[in-house]
């Protein structure tokens, strides 16, 4: 049932995620971060088998740290795209594979670029202007190809963040009622009150 | 008894040293000159092939390939130009670790390994030689000249010990000490490339055996960045360099000897 968007601007990426923890038809929680920062330049949405995804996206915030205190500076986005993905790759050929949806938002300090991969628990991996994991994808992707804009101002990013959220919240059955929001720009990551 | 710490490389003698391991050093400072100059635009690297003899057959080495004889420098990765001093046999040994490392890495990351990484996995290499005992240590050290985002153009070295370092300008093999004396003085940080070819040669025809440079004594390779900034190797054929000696006014001159006989 998690839903998460993400989208590029002008110089950052936004990434948005539910904060709704279920089993099944219960609500546990509503609070819940399901965007870990991976590096001061990097944000992780993940989604999918609970459990899951806390062990995996715990994996990969500790391999990317692991690699950063090693050659002091970090994976770029691509880089770490692609390790990401080799990762679940792998794991889907194992016994016991990792059931989890990522969408990565990262900022290149060394080109100056915003990068946003989509993957999924088949070792899938697109950049992509703009992306959505979940049911809100259905809802989400049209509306972002109708207006999103890679050269938007952060201000108007946002207001076409609301534009899916509210789309969702309109329209789907069981959408969740919050989300939390974060940006990765040059100046790092941070959450944003919408 | 003298000889006691010397036979096994990992014992320490009671003056703290490693044995084998300054064999090794001293086995490449008898081996074939390499020299490196870093620049703002580039990386100039340039060899003395040691051992040629008018009977070896080189017509493999003259065509085909990347470019060079493969003697003493190799394209490690689209990124990376290794020069090589010592056993040869040896190094042909680090240069296919070296290739492995880096595809390893782009399989990976997706990306070209980073200058200092790939330094650094052939030194944890050589480190072990002087640790696990029964073999003996690398006698090879190398010079890197390497170009990643992170850090732009890096010249490294690494000896048998598996230390390793960054250089602005420096040199391996025989003669390294004047080589890298005469480097000192010469080199300025804004230094263009063209000029760090122009001081690469003249060091290089100064610690060298021979009065005349030519092809068969020498390669030669430069690491510049290409329109899409992208990093491009050039490891110059047998023709080329002679084409640059003619231009520097460094090669032998064939046609006045041939008049006067």
């Amino acid at each position: 049932m998690d839903v998460s968007f993400a989208l590029t601007g002008k110089g950052y990426v936004l990434v948005a995620a539910d904060t709704t923890a279920a089993h099944s038809i219960i609500k546990v929680k509503s609070d819940v971060d399901k965007i870990k920062e991976l590096s001061p330049h990097l944000l992780m949405a993940y989604s999918g088998e609970p459990g899951d995804t806390v062990q995996f996206a715990e994996y990969i915030e500790r391999n990317i740290r692991l690699y950063q205190i090693r050659n002091t500076y970090g994976l770029r986005p691509q880089s770490a795209a692609s390790w990401i993905r080799r990762s679940l790759a792998e794991s889907l050929r194992s016994r016991h594979p990792y059931s989890v949806n990522l969408l990565l938002g990262g900022y290149d300090v060394s080109t100056y670029t915003p990068h946003l991969y989509w993957v999924d628990y088949l070792g899938t991996l697109a950049e992509v202007p703009f992306a959505a994991h979940g049911y809100g994808s259905y809802f989400a992707l049209s509306l972002l190809d109708r207006y999103h804009d890679p050269e938007a101002s952060l201000e108007e990013g946002i207001a076409t963040l609301r534009r899916c959220i509210d789309e969702v919240a309109k329209r789907l059955v069981v959408s969740p009622g919050k989300y939390l929001v974060k940006v990765v720009d040059k100046d790092g990551t941070r959450v944003i009150e919408i | 008894m003298a000889r006691r710490y010397d036979s096994r490389t990992t014992i320490f003698s009671p003056e703290g040293r490693l044995y084998q391991i300054e064999y090794a050093m001293e086995a490449i400072s008898h081996a074939g000159t390499v020299l490196g100059v870093l620049t703002k635009e580039g990386i100039v690297l340039a060899a003395e092939k040691k051992v040629t003899g008018k009977l070896l057959d080189l017509s493999s080495a003259k065509e085909g390939g990347y470019g060079g004889s493969g003697e003493k420098i190799f394209l490690l990765n689209s990124n990376v130009v290794g020069g090589v001093a010592g056993v040869t046999a040896d190094a042909n040994s680090l240069v296919n670790y070296a290739r492995q490392a880096a595809q390893q890495h782009l399989f990976s990351y997706n990306e070209d390994i980073p200058v200092e990484q790939l330094a650094q996995r052939l030194c944890d290499l050589k480190q072990g030689y002087t640790q696990y005992g029964g073999l003996r240590p690398f006698g090879v050290s190398l010079l890197y000249a390497g170009y990643d985002v992170h850090y732009r153009f890096q010249l490294y070295h690494s000896d048998p010990s598996g230390n390793y370092s960054g250089w602005k300008a420096t040199s391996i093999g025989a003669n390294n000490g004047t080589a890298q004396s005469l480097l000192k003085q010469e080199y300025k940080d804004d230094i263009s490339l063209e000029d760090a070819i122009a001081l690469v040669l003249k060091v290089m025809s100064k610690t060298m055996d021979s009065t005349t440079l030519g092809s068969e004594k020498l390669e030669f390779a430069t690491l510049t960045l290409d329109s899409e900034q992208q990093p491009k190797a050039k490891i110059y054929r047998a023709s080329e360099i002679d084409a640059l000696l003619k231009k520097h006014d460094l090669a032998k001159k064939d046609e006045d000897t041939e008049m006067k006989s």
